[in-house]
Protein backbone atom coordinates (compact mmCIF):
# COMPACT_ATOMS: atom_id res chain seq x y z
CA UNK A 1 0.00 0.00 0.00
CA UNK A 2 0.92 3.61 -0.37
CA UNK A 3 2.22 4.88 2.97
CA UNK A 4 -0.07 7.36 4.64
CA UNK A 5 1.79 7.70 7.93
CA UNK A 6 5.41 8.45 8.65
CA UNK A 7 7.77 5.51 9.21
CA UNK A 8 8.97 5.16 12.82
CA UNK A 9 12.36 6.72 12.12
CA UNK A 10 10.75 9.77 10.52
CA UNK A 11 8.33 10.66 13.33
CA UNK A 12 9.08 14.06 14.71
CA UNK A 13 10.14 14.17 18.35
CA UNK A 14 8.89 16.98 20.51
CA UNK A 15 12.10 18.06 22.25
CA UNK A 16 13.29 20.62 19.69
CA UNK A 17 15.41 23.54 20.85
CA UNK A 18 14.13 27.10 21.23
CA UNK A 19 16.28 30.10 20.40
CA UNK A 20 14.57 33.24 21.78
CA UNK A 21 14.72 36.61 20.04
CA UNK A 22 17.57 38.91 21.05
CA UNK A 23 16.77 41.22 23.96
CA UNK A 24 15.18 44.48 22.89
CA UNK A 25 13.76 43.12 19.62
CA UNK A 26 10.50 44.90 18.80
CA UNK A 27 9.19 43.01 15.77
CA UNK A 28 9.87 39.29 16.15
CA UNK A 29 8.93 36.25 14.09
CA UNK A 30 9.32 32.57 14.97
CA UNK A 31 10.73 30.12 12.46
CA UNK A 32 9.98 26.49 13.24
CA UNK A 33 12.48 24.47 11.22
CA UNK A 34 12.75 20.75 10.56
CA UNK A 35 16.07 19.36 11.79
CA UNK A 36 17.52 15.94 11.08
CA UNK A 37 21.11 14.87 11.28
CA UNK A 38 22.06 11.51 9.72
CA UNK A 39 25.06 11.24 12.05
CA UNK A 40 23.35 11.27 15.46
CA UNK A 41 20.87 8.44 14.81
CA UNK A 42 18.03 10.43 16.39
CA UNK A 43 14.59 11.10 14.95
CA UNK A 44 13.90 14.52 13.39
CA UNK A 45 12.73 17.46 15.49
CA UNK A 46 11.57 21.05 15.02
CA UNK A 47 13.86 23.78 16.30
CA UNK A 48 12.30 27.16 16.86
CA UNK A 49 14.23 30.35 16.12
CA UNK A 50 12.89 33.79 16.98
CA UNK A 51 14.36 36.57 14.88
CA UNK A 52 14.26 40.34 15.08
CA UNK A 53 12.56 41.32 11.81
CA UNK A 54 14.07 44.82 11.99
CA UNK A 55 17.51 43.31 11.40
CA UNK A 56 16.42 40.54 8.99
CA UNK A 57 16.06 40.75 5.21
CA UNK A 58 12.58 40.46 3.69
CA UNK A 59 12.66 36.89 2.37
CA UNK A 60 12.55 33.53 4.13
CA UNK A 61 16.01 32.76 2.71
CA UNK A 62 17.32 35.92 4.41
CA UNK A 63 16.01 34.52 7.70
CA UNK A 64 17.65 31.13 7.10
CA UNK A 65 20.99 32.75 6.25
CA UNK A 66 20.74 34.95 9.34
CA UNK A 67 20.02 31.94 11.56
CA UNK A 68 22.98 30.05 10.11
CA UNK A 69 25.30 33.05 10.37
CA UNK A 70 24.28 34.40 13.77
CA UNK A 71 22.31 31.82 15.75
CA UNK A 72 22.97 28.21 14.78
CA UNK A 73 25.72 27.34 12.26
CA UNK A 74 24.60 23.68 12.19
CA UNK A 75 21.41 24.51 10.24
CA UNK A 76 21.80 22.97 6.77
CA UNK A 77 20.05 24.09 3.58
CA UNK A 78 20.83 24.66 -0.09
CA UNK A 79 20.92 28.11 -1.61
CA UNK A 80 22.77 29.92 -4.34
CA UNK A 81 21.40 32.73 -6.50
CA UNK A 82 18.91 34.25 -3.99
CA UNK A 83 16.76 35.53 -6.87
CA UNK A 84 14.62 32.59 -8.00
CA UNK A 85 16.69 31.44 -10.94
CA UNK A 86 18.81 28.55 -9.61
CA UNK A 87 16.12 26.50 -7.87
CA UNK A 88 18.40 25.46 -5.00
CA UNK A 89 16.39 26.73 -2.04
CA UNK A 90 13.13 24.89 -2.81
CA UNK A 91 11.51 23.73 0.41
CA UNK A 92 8.11 23.52 2.08
CA UNK A 93 7.31 26.84 3.74
CA UNK A 94 4.07 27.25 5.68
CA UNK A 95 2.67 24.13 4.02
CA UNK A 96 3.49 25.06 0.42
CA UNK A 97 6.48 24.08 -1.69
CA UNK A 98 8.26 27.19 -2.88
CA UNK A 99 11.61 28.95 -3.11
CA UNK A 100 12.81 30.43 0.16
CA UNK A 101 14.44 33.30 -1.75
CA UNK A 102 11.22 34.54 -3.38
CA UNK A 103 8.89 33.90 -0.43
CA UNK A 104 8.39 37.09 1.58
CA UNK A 105 8.31 36.63 5.36
CA UNK A 106 5.56 39.21 5.75
CA UNK A 107 3.21 37.14 3.56
CA UNK A 108 3.17 34.37 6.18
CA UNK A 109 0.87 34.74 9.14
CA UNK A 110 2.16 33.60 12.53
CA UNK A 111 4.99 31.14 12.97
CA UNK A 112 6.88 30.17 9.79
CA UNK A 113 7.12 26.38 9.59
CA UNK A 114 9.80 25.10 7.23
CA UNK A 115 10.31 21.47 6.21
CA UNK A 116 12.19 19.81 3.34
CA UNK A 117 10.32 19.09 0.11
CA UNK A 118 7.72 16.41 0.91
CA UNK A 119 8.24 12.72 0.20
CA UNK A 120 11.91 12.97 -0.69
CA UNK A 121 14.69 11.22 1.18
CA UNK A 122 16.38 13.75 3.43
CA UNK A 123 20.15 14.17 3.32
CA UNK A 124 20.24 16.60 6.27
CA UNK A 125 17.84 19.22 7.70
CA UNK A 126 16.28 21.00 4.69
CA UNK A 127 18.39 19.23 2.05
CA UNK A 128 16.53 16.52 0.11
CA UNK A 129 18.13 13.84 -2.07
CA UNK A 130 17.70 14.75 -5.77
CA UNK A 131 19.50 11.72 -7.26
CA UNK A 132 16.33 10.01 -8.49
CA UNK A 133 14.81 13.28 -9.76
CA UNK A 134 17.94 14.06 -11.79
CA UNK A 135 18.09 10.49 -13.17
CA UNK A 136 14.47 10.90 -14.30
CA UNK A 137 15.44 14.19 -15.97
CA UNK A 138 18.36 12.49 -17.76
CA UNK A 139 16.03 9.69 -18.89
CA UNK A 140 13.98 12.03 -21.12
CA UNK A 141 17.14 13.04 -23.01
CA UNK A 142 16.82 16.77 -22.41
CA UNK A 143 18.82 17.92 -25.39
CA UNK A 144 18.17 18.63 -29.07
CA UNK A 145 18.04 15.43 -31.13
CA UNK A 146 17.91 15.53 -34.90
CA UNK A 147 18.33 13.38 -37.99
CA UNK A 148 19.38 16.35 -40.09
CA UNK A 149 23.06 17.16 -39.59
CA UNK A 150 23.79 20.54 -38.06
CA UNK A 151 24.25 23.33 -40.66
CA UNK A 152 27.93 23.75 -41.40
CA UNK A 153 27.94 27.51 -41.27
CA UNK A 154 25.38 28.63 -38.76
CA UNK A 155 22.67 27.91 -36.25
CA UNK A 156 19.54 25.84 -36.64
CA UNK A 157 17.00 28.46 -37.60
CA UNK A 158 13.72 28.77 -35.70
CA UNK A 159 10.93 31.23 -36.53
CA UNK A 160 9.78 33.70 -33.90
CA UNK A 161 6.45 31.88 -33.81
CA UNK A 162 8.07 28.46 -33.29
CA UNK A 163 10.35 29.89 -30.63
CA UNK A 164 7.33 31.23 -28.75
CA UNK A 165 6.05 27.66 -28.35
CA UNK A 166 8.65 26.96 -25.68
CA UNK A 167 7.67 30.04 -23.68
CA UNK A 168 6.24 28.89 -20.37
CA UNK A 169 8.44 25.79 -20.58
CA UNK A 170 12.04 26.88 -20.91
CA UNK A 171 11.74 28.95 -17.71
CA UNK A 172 11.56 25.79 -15.56
CA UNK A 173 14.46 25.77 -13.11
CA UNK A 174 14.01 22.14 -11.95
CA UNK A 175 13.47 23.10 -8.33
CA UNK A 176 11.08 20.11 -7.93
CA UNK A 177 8.45 22.15 -6.04
CA UNK A 178 5.79 20.81 -8.44
CA UNK A 179 6.83 17.15 -8.49
CA UNK A 180 7.08 16.94 -4.72
CA UNK A 181 3.65 18.60 -4.35
CA UNK A 182 2.06 15.92 -6.55
CA UNK A 183 0.29 13.05 -4.71
CA UNK A 184 0.77 10.81 -7.75
CA UNK A 185 4.51 11.49 -7.53
CA UNK A 186 4.45 10.78 -3.78
CA UNK A 187 2.92 7.32 -4.30
CA UNK A 188 4.61 6.31 -7.56
CA UNK A 189 7.77 8.36 -8.05
CA UNK A 190 9.70 5.15 -8.80
CA UNK A 191 8.01 5.04 -12.21
CA UNK A 192 5.92 8.21 -12.67
CA UNK A 193 8.14 10.96 -14.07
CA UNK A 194 6.26 13.74 -12.29
CA UNK A 195 5.24 17.22 -13.47
CA UNK A 196 8.69 18.83 -13.65
CA UNK A 197 10.23 16.13 -15.83
CA UNK A 198 7.12 15.86 -18.03
CA UNK A 199 7.10 19.64 -18.55
CA UNK A 200 10.74 19.35 -19.60
CA UNK A 201 9.85 16.44 -21.90
CA UNK A 202 7.17 18.60 -23.54
CA UNK A 203 9.69 21.42 -23.95
CA UNK A 204 11.59 19.10 -26.37
CA UNK A 205 8.46 17.60 -27.93
CA UNK A 206 7.26 21.04 -28.99
CA UNK A 207 10.65 22.38 -30.14
CA UNK A 208 10.45 22.91 -33.92
CA UNK A 209 14.13 21.96 -34.32
CA UNK A 210 13.84 18.56 -32.63
CA UNK A 211 13.21 15.60 -34.94
CA UNK A 212 12.87 12.75 -32.41
CA UNK A 213 9.27 13.50 -31.41
CA UNK A 214 8.06 9.95 -32.15
CA UNK A 215 10.87 8.35 -30.17
CA UNK A 216 10.27 10.76 -27.30
CA UNK A 217 6.55 9.90 -27.26
CA UNK A 218 7.42 6.17 -27.41
CA UNK A 219 9.53 6.55 -24.28
CA UNK A 220 6.68 8.31 -22.45
CA UNK A 221 3.81 6.06 -23.52
CA UNK A 222 3.46 4.11 -20.33
CA UNK A 223 0.70 3.75 -17.73
CA UNK A 224 3.11 5.01 -15.08
CA UNK A 225 5.67 7.33 -16.69
CA UNK A 226 3.01 9.65 -18.12
CA UNK A 227 -0.48 8.45 -17.24
CA UNK A 228 -0.15 8.59 -13.44
CA UNK A 229 -0.98 12.29 -13.88
CA UNK A 230 -4.59 12.64 -12.76
CA UNK A 231 -4.79 16.42 -13.26
CA UNK A 232 -4.67 17.15 -9.54
CA UNK A 233 -3.11 20.55 -10.41
CA UNK A 234 -0.98 20.98 -7.27
CA UNK A 235 1.94 21.43 -9.69
CA UNK A 236 0.45 24.53 -11.28
CA UNK A 237 -0.58 25.89 -7.88
CA UNK A 238 2.88 25.75 -6.35
CA UNK A 239 5.24 26.53 -9.26
CA UNK A 240 7.32 29.48 -8.01
CA UNK A 241 7.95 30.49 -11.63
CA UNK A 242 4.21 30.60 -12.41
CA UNK A 243 4.43 27.79 -14.97
CA UNK A 244 1.73 25.22 -15.65
CA UNK A 245 3.15 21.66 -15.78
CA UNK A 246 -0.40 20.20 -15.81
CA UNK A 247 -1.05 21.95 -19.12
CA UNK A 248 2.21 20.64 -20.59
CA UNK A 249 1.23 17.11 -19.53
CA UNK A 250 -2.22 17.57 -21.09
CA UNK A 251 -0.48 18.63 -24.34
CA UNK A 252 1.63 15.43 -24.26
CA UNK A 253 -1.55 13.37 -23.78
CA UNK A 254 -3.08 15.21 -26.76
CA UNK A 255 -0.04 14.33 -28.90
CA UNK A 256 -0.41 10.68 -27.83
CA UNK A 257 -4.06 10.65 -28.91
CA UNK A 258 -3.24 12.51 -32.12
CA UNK A 259 -0.90 9.78 -33.27
CA UNK A 260 -3.11 6.90 -32.13
CA UNK A 261 -6.66 7.97 -32.98
CA UNK B 1 18.43 -4.77 -15.97
CA UNK B 2 20.48 -1.88 -14.68
CA UNK B 3 19.22 -1.88 -11.11
CA UNK B 4 22.66 -0.98 -9.78
CA UNK B 5 22.48 2.66 -10.81
CA UNK B 6 19.89 5.41 -10.40
CA UNK B 7 19.51 5.94 -14.15
CA UNK B 8 19.29 2.16 -14.62
CA UNK B 9 16.45 1.98 -12.12
CA UNK B 10 14.63 4.87 -13.82
CA UNK B 11 15.01 3.28 -17.27
CA UNK B 12 13.91 -0.03 -15.75
CA UNK B 13 12.06 -2.33 -18.13
CA UNK B 14 11.39 0.56 -20.52
CA UNK B 15 8.08 2.12 -21.49
CA UNK B 16 5.10 -0.24 -21.74
CA UNK B 17 4.12 1.41 -25.08
CA UNK B 18 0.52 1.45 -23.90
CA UNK B 19 -1.64 3.78 -21.88
CA UNK B 20 -3.05 6.06 -24.54
CA UNK B 21 -5.82 3.52 -25.30
CA UNK B 22 -6.76 3.30 -21.63
CA UNK B 23 -6.78 7.08 -21.27
CA UNK B 24 -8.79 7.65 -24.45
CA UNK B 25 -11.35 4.92 -23.69
CA UNK B 26 -11.89 6.40 -20.24
CA UNK B 27 -12.77 9.78 -21.83
CA UNK B 28 -14.95 8.23 -24.54
CA UNK B 29 -16.91 6.13 -22.04
CA UNK B 30 -17.25 9.19 -19.76
CA UNK B 31 -18.99 11.08 -22.57
CA UNK B 32 -21.10 8.03 -23.44
CA UNK B 33 -22.07 7.61 -19.76
CA UNK B 34 -23.15 11.22 -19.55
CA UNK B 35 -25.36 11.01 -22.64
CA UNK B 36 -26.80 7.59 -21.80
CA UNK B 37 -27.44 8.39 -18.14
CA UNK B 38 -29.27 11.58 -19.10
CA UNK B 39 -31.38 9.49 -21.49
CA UNK B 40 -32.00 6.94 -18.71
CA UNK B 41 -33.09 9.48 -16.11
CA UNK B 42 -35.27 11.44 -18.55
CA UNK B 43 -36.90 8.23 -19.78
CA UNK B 44 -37.76 7.10 -16.27
CA UNK B 45 -39.10 10.53 -15.33
CA UNK B 46 -41.33 10.56 -18.41
CA UNK B 47 -42.91 7.19 -17.58
CA UNK B 48 -46.48 7.51 -16.26
CA UNK B 49 -45.49 5.47 -13.19
CA UNK B 50 -42.53 3.49 -11.92
CA UNK B 51 -44.34 0.26 -11.07
CA UNK B 52 -43.02 -3.10 -12.26
CA UNK B 53 -45.39 -3.55 -15.21
CA UNK B 54 -44.78 -0.05 -16.64
CA UNK B 55 -40.98 -0.23 -16.38
CA UNK B 56 -40.77 -3.75 -17.80
CA UNK B 57 -43.14 -2.75 -20.61
CA UNK B 58 -40.91 0.23 -21.38
CA UNK B 59 -37.73 -1.86 -21.37
CA UNK B 60 -39.25 -4.38 -23.79
CA UNK B 61 -39.16 -1.79 -26.59
CA UNK B 62 -35.98 -1.82 -28.73
CA UNK B 63 -35.64 1.98 -28.35
CA UNK B 64 -35.24 1.43 -24.60
CA UNK B 65 -33.47 -1.94 -24.52
CA UNK B 66 -30.67 -0.98 -26.95
CA UNK B 67 -29.55 2.22 -25.17
CA UNK B 68 -29.88 0.33 -21.89
CA UNK B 69 -27.44 -2.33 -23.13
CA UNK B 70 -25.06 0.41 -24.29
CA UNK B 71 -25.35 2.12 -20.90
CA UNK B 72 -24.51 -1.12 -19.09
CA UNK B 73 -21.47 -1.85 -21.24
CA UNK B 74 -20.21 1.75 -21.06
CA UNK B 75 -20.69 2.07 -17.30
CA UNK B 76 -19.02 -1.26 -16.47
CA UNK B 77 -16.11 -0.58 -18.85
CA UNK B 78 -15.63 2.93 -17.43
CA UNK B 79 -15.80 1.50 -13.91
CA UNK B 80 -13.16 -1.11 -14.76
CA UNK B 81 -10.82 1.50 -16.25
CA UNK B 82 -11.25 3.88 -13.30
CA UNK B 83 -10.80 1.33 -10.52
CA UNK B 84 -7.76 -0.07 -12.35
CA UNK B 85 -6.11 3.35 -12.03
CA UNK B 86 -7.00 3.46 -8.35
CA UNK B 87 -5.46 0.01 -7.78
CA UNK B 88 -2.29 0.91 -9.68
CA UNK B 89 -1.98 4.16 -7.71
CA UNK B 90 -2.23 2.69 -4.25
CA UNK B 91 -1.39 -1.03 -4.29
CA UNK B 92 2.35 -1.45 -4.56
CA UNK B 93 2.74 -5.12 -3.67
CA UNK B 94 2.83 -6.92 -7.03
CA UNK B 95 0.91 -9.95 -5.73
CA UNK B 96 -1.87 -7.94 -4.09
CA UNK B 97 -2.07 -5.71 -7.15
CA UNK B 98 -2.46 -8.68 -9.50
CA UNK B 99 -5.17 -10.24 -7.30
CA UNK B 100 -7.04 -6.93 -7.07
CA UNK B 101 -6.88 -6.45 -10.85
CA UNK B 102 -8.12 -10.01 -11.42
CA UNK B 103 -11.01 -9.49 -8.99
CA UNK B 104 -11.85 -6.18 -10.67
CA UNK B 105 -11.91 -7.69 -14.16
CA UNK B 106 -14.01 -10.66 -13.06
CA UNK B 107 -16.46 -8.41 -11.21
CA UNK B 108 -16.79 -5.91 -14.08
CA UNK B 109 -17.25 -8.61 -16.70
CA UNK B 110 -19.57 -10.70 -14.50
CA UNK B 111 -21.66 -7.71 -13.45
CA UNK B 112 -21.99 -6.50 -17.03
CA UNK B 113 -22.91 -10.02 -18.22
CA UNK B 114 -25.61 -10.36 -15.56
CA UNK B 115 -27.10 -6.95 -16.38
CA UNK B 116 -26.99 -7.60 -20.13
CA UNK B 117 -28.67 -10.97 -19.58
CA UNK B 118 -31.41 -9.32 -17.51
CA UNK B 119 -32.17 -6.80 -20.25
CA UNK B 120 -32.27 -9.55 -22.90
CA UNK B 121 -34.55 -11.62 -20.70
CA UNK B 122 -37.00 -8.73 -20.34
CA UNK B 123 -36.78 -7.57 -23.94
CA UNK B 124 -36.97 -10.99 -25.56
CA UNK B 125 -38.87 -12.92 -22.89
CA UNK B 126 -42.49 -13.89 -23.30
Amino acid sequence: MAEFSLPTNSRIRSDGKRYPAPAGAKRTKAFKIYRWNPDDGANPRYDSYELDLDTTGPMVLDALIKIKAEVDPTLTFRRSCREGICGSCSMNIDGTNTLACTQAIEDIKGEVRITPLPHMDVVKDLVPDFKHFYAQYASIKPWLQTVTPAPADGERIQSVEDRSKIDGLYECILCACCSTACPSYWWNSDKFLGPAILLQAYRWLVDSRDEMTGERLDALEDPFRLYRCHTIMNCANVCPKGLNPAKAIAEIKKMMVERAV
Amino acid sequence: MGTGTEIGRVRGLGAAKSGVGHWWHQRVTAIANLALLLWFVFSLVRLPSLDYVTVVGWLRQPVAAIPMLLLIVSVFYHFRLGVQVFIEDYLHNEGTKLLALLALNFYALGGAAAAVFAVFKIALGA
